[in-house]
């Protein structure tokens, strides 16, 4: 374990005396339960805590703010891109495609940057206005550590290049002094300048430039020793500023609003074709300048120099510290991981630095009531660890429509989680049965080919017809279609409504051997026998003979096969002897009828046909 | 397909629908509606398209789409509609139907009516009281009918307190979309992929029809209803399957054509060009659907005079057409004959469309990535 940078911030839990009584905490994926105990700090303890309230500290406010969604949402789809680009690409055209994406990342923070202080300097009460606006300049502080990032991981800009890109990165993070930054960088020799920064097609190289610049600069030391401007004082100075003193340079420091502002004019004039390698030594040297002493560097300083001393890791490290979220670490990191700029050094759970920050962040993800969606495609692409966390957090979702559980059901479909669908579908499935909605049970056991369960929900169908002597639903169970073969005791249900209507069309002989059929391939439940039996009875008592001596004698196997594997009984009270008095009966009545049968049928099939 | 406009609005949408304009209005299509859902508060919303932004070269409007008011909903918005210009029913998670009153006056939202107990597993007087998501509404002024994760379905009249009819138990699994077919029959699809048709002059609580696909019953999760012939019908499945019906002929399909990777949450026929389909569907995309026979050099004449009369008179053409092609051009079962011409018209592939909605050349829908998209040009 690292030691410490900073002091951990202090939470004051409101309406939780803590001096008094002991809080006990329990860790959730983004968030922590608090609440008072009944412990009190003195030996005695008090029965009734005196804050009845459980509290949910989340450290991550972010994710809750209406503007920054839109950052995530949208950046998302940005992720999204930039893992699909195709990992033939190299040289150029990856680099140029690696930049665009760096480049719709910033356009991204920018747009949530403008809309934030749209809504900063609409606000009603200050406190509120004050937060806007430090969310301003936190994601304005994002905004130019990944431009700096761009600049120098991702577009590798040689020596010359450099320095037009960090021209453009003052620029557009000093926008307020751009006015006054371009009186004193032109003013002097504009033609020289224009001609200077001709490079974009230009087929000058590197060494024409810098002979160019020399030869510039030594002009310009010429001017100073011949003390041709000593009469103005102004001008003179503006002369050290093109020769790149520094005295001068600080001497207008009102003028340059940061010290990276001070380092970039600088190099401008003392040495614009600085090669990257180099670019530390100046970085440093310019932050202890600008500062003087006077204040020491702030964190963002830190990570800027971090940066033009290429060191990656650090810059990650401090990103992570400084800000309370795991967006931007994540998504630069990953974006540097795809320029192929980080090692895999392993971390001391096994996963590289990208992972583990993606991970981070998705997990937040998930801790939001809304979010969750955007984080399965960022446990998509975490390789070793993603599926299982993905496995983990999709089984805790809460499902309280039927549209959000088809919804995760097809994200564990598309990604083959076969337990997650059982256990999710078997949950649906049980609330659907307690409230009654056997058509719904049966459905969610077709999706998850539970076979058991559809045979628990044909067993409830068959439980209620007992009971009341007709189906409910009968809808379902005339429409079952393929469904059918999921499970036996369905098959049995689908069959027994086969029957019903073969009866009902009075299709006595194809009704018969269903019947028998139903019962002799043991799919009916044995409980179910008699109630089949009955069935046979009017079939059994019809005019013309039905069953044949054959199925009879099946029949008065089935029955003989019931009757015998009955347990006696021994004392019983009242209601058992009158439902034992009613079995008995419908068994004689049943003996009667068959042995009927059977006797007309052994006549009818004796006897030659027709006569 | 060009000009479709996206914006991020913090919230996932499930439903959007367009403002219906007034009868014989010549304007197009300018505000709609959108419930979100699966946050802490959910809001139902109401968005312009005109007025904004800059005049193009042929005179619309150009500028993404401005919030207008908007309201808190309690649970997610299931399915929303309008009732007339002013009033939005909304069905809630909660099992709670709620109608809203627009003030255009001073643009804000109210409740006007609200029924909390349409949809329950149990209901009220009993001690293990849960309520049932409602999940589908649909409007025929002044009558509003709902169904519900409970199987019931629900026949409200505006201004009335209770209930005028209520069939408990109509379905044993979910009712997940409903439609009027003609004025007192409504058709409802459930989750084990059959299509009822109730008749509500009829007492008793049985459908008078029902149809279901061959195979496998997968589940059904959106209907629409030919704008002209009201006997053929759209629905949409959990495999993104699309099926036409003929609610006249037999019980089973008519054509099922293979559309979607993964659940069709919505299908709707353009009302008033209806050889065009739309649907969208969870895998990300929103498929625009062209039946309409080819031909080229009859349309070319119609082409000058400004957008709105081009589909209007190549509607007329194909009716004076041979009457076979308007019939069959949805009911062919003969696929090579009549092509249908498919369009995705989203530009990338995003999380789930969970909506769309079409009045004459404007198109909206909405997304779980939290983003709108509007469209005014959709036959260009």
């Amino acid at each position: 374990m690292e030691e410490l940078d900073g002091e951990p911030a202090v939470t004051v839990i409101p309406g939780v005396n803590s001096k008094k009584n002991q809080m006990c905490f329990d860790w959730g994926p983004g968030e922590m339960l608090v609440c008072e105990t009944s412990f009190s700090k003195k030996e005695k303890s008090e029965m009734v805590p005196s804050c009845p309230f459980i509290y949910i500290i989340r450290k991550d406010v972010d994710v809750y703010s209406q503007i920054l969604r839109k950052l995530f949402n949208e950046s998302h789809g940005i992720f999204l891109g930039l893992q699909r680009i195709d990992e033939e690409l190299t040289g150029k055209s990856r680099k140029s495609q690696l930049v665009r994406v760096s480049k719709n990342y910033r356009s991204v923070i920018r747009a949530c940057m403008e809309e934030m202080h749209q809504v900063a300097i609409a606000a009603k009460d200050p406190a509120s206005g004050r937060q806007f606006s430090s969310q301003v300049s936190i994601l304005s502080a994002m905004e130019l550590i990944w431009n700096l990032c761009e600049i120098l991981f991702i577009e590798v800009a040689p020596a010359g290049h450099l320095l037009l890109h960090l021209l453009d990165w003052v620029r557009l993070h000093v926008c307020e002094v751009d006015s006054l930054s371009a009186d004193v960088l032109g003013s002097e020799n504009p033609s020289n300048h224009g001609s200077f920064w001709n490079l974009p097609g230009n087929t000058q190289t590197l060494t024409e430039l810098e002979l160019k610049w020399q030869h510039w600069h030594e002009e310009c030391e010429r001017y100073l020793q011949d003390s041709t401007f000593a009469t103005n004082p102004h001008l003179e100075s503006l002369l050290k500023i093109m020769l790149g003193d520094e005295a001068a340079l600080l001497e207008q420091k009102e003028l340059l609003s940061n010290w990276y502002h001070f380092l970039v004019t600088r190099l401008l004039y003392s040495n614009p074709t600085v090669k990257p390698i180099d670019l530390h030594y100046y970085a440093q040297s310019s932050l202890d300048l600008f500062l003087g002493g006077e204040s020491s560097p702030e964190p963002l300083d830190n990570i800027l120099l971090a940066a033009f001393e290429f060191d990656i890791h650090q810059v990650i490290k401090e990103c992570s510290i400084a800000l309370s979220n795991w967006w931007f670490v994540a998504h630069l990191t990953d974006l540097l991981d795809h320029c192929k700029l980080l090692q895999s050094h392993n971390l001391y759970f096994g996963s590289n630095m990208r992972e583990f920050l993606l991970l981070e962040y998705a997990s937040g993800l998930f801790a939001h009531p809304s979010l969750w969606q955007l984080g399965v495609d960022y446990f998509d692409y975490c390789p070793k660890l993603g599926r299982v966390s993905l496995e983990l957090h999709i089984e805790r979702i809460p499902l309280n429509t039927e549209q959000k559980a088809l919804k995760v059901l097809r994200i564990c479909e598309q990604r083959q989680m076969t337990e997650q669908v059982r256990s999710i579908c078997k949950i649906l499935a049980m609330k659907a049965v307690r409230n009654n909605r056997l058509g719904s049970a049966l459905s969610w056991s077709i999706r998850a080919k539970d076979a058991a369960f559809a045979t628990l929900v044909s067993d409830r169908f068959l439980r209620d017809y007992c009971e009341r002597g007709c189906f409910s639903d009968l809808d379902l169970i005339d429409n079952l279609g393929p469904a059918m073969m999921l499970s036996d005791r369905l098959t049995f249900l689908g069959k027994y409504r086969e029957f019903h209507h073969m009866y009902g069309e009075k299709r006595f002989a194809d009704a018969a051997s269903l019947l028998l059929s139903l019962m002799t391939s043991r799919i009916a439940p044995r409980s179910f026998w008699m109630t089949l039996l009955t069935d046979a009875l009017p079939l059994l008592e019809q005019k013309q003979v039905i069953f044949s001596a054959e199925q009879t004698y099946e029949l008065m196997q089935c029955l003989e096969d019931l009757t015998s594997r009955r347990p006696v009984r021994g004392e019983s009270d009242i209601q058992q002897l009158q439902d034992e008095d009613i079995e008995t009966t419908k068994v004689e009545m049943l003996r009667l009828a068959l042995a009927r049968n059977l006797a007309r049928a052994i006549i009818r099939e004796g006897s030659l046909e027709g006569s | 397909m060009e000009e479709i406009y996206a914006k991020f609005v913090s919230q996932k949408i499930s439903k959007t629908r367009w403002r219906p304009l007034p009868p014989g209005s010549l304007q197009t299509a300018e505000t709609f509606a959108t419930g979100s859902w699966d946050n802490e508060e959910n809001y139902v919303s109401l968005w312009s398209i005109g007025d904004f932004g800059n005049l193009d070269s042929d005179g619309g409007f150009e500028g993404d789409h401005q919030l207008l008011c908007d309201i808190r909903h309690h649970g997610d918005v299931m399915d929303l509609q309008f009732f007339d210009q002013e009033r939005i029913v909304t069905a809630s998670s909660t099992g709670c139907v709620t109608v809203f009153l627009h003030h255009p006056n001073n643009q804000t939202l109210s409740v006007n009516q609200q029924w909390t107990t349409a949809h329950y597993h149990a209901g009220p007087g009993s001690p293990s009281y849960s309520s049932a998501p409602c999940t589908g509404v649909v409007c025929n002024n002044p009558e509003i009918v709902t169904v519900g994760e409970d199987g019931r379905i629900n026949l409200f009249r505006a201004d009335h307190k209770e209930a005028v009819r209520t069939i408990d138990n109509a379905d044993s699994s979910t009712l997940h979309a409903v439609t009027f077919l003609r004025t007192p029959e409504i058709l409802t699809v459930n989750s084990i992929g059959q299509l009822k048709i109730w008749d509500f002059r009829q007492q008793g609580n049985e459908p008078s029809q029902i149809l279901s696909l061959t195979g496998d019953r997968v589940p059904l999760h959106c209907v629409d209803r030919h704008p002209n012939q009201q006997h053929v019908v759209a629905t949409g499945g959990q495999d993104g399957m699309l099926s036409i019906w003929d609610v006249r002929q037999g019980t089973m399909p008519v054509s099922l054509l293979k559309a979607h990777e993964a659940e069709m949450w919505e299908v709707h026929f353009h009302p008033s060009n209806p050889d065009h389909l739309f649907t969208c569907s969870e895998d990300g995309s929103l498929w625009h659907w062209d039946a309409s026979t080819d031909v080229p050099e009859k349309s070319s004449l119609f082409h000058q005079g400004g957008r709105s009369s081009t589909f209007l008179s190549h509607s007329i053409s194909n009716q004076a057409n041979v009457h076979q092609s308007v019939i069959s051009s949805w009911l062919s079962t003969d696929p090579a004959k009549d092509r249908i011409e498919i369009t995705s018209l989203l530009p990338s592939r995003s999380l789930s469309v969970n909506s769309l909605d079409v009045l004459g050349p404007c198109l909206v829908c909405g997304t779980d990535a939290e983003a709108i998209y509007v469209t005014r040009h959709l036959f260009s």
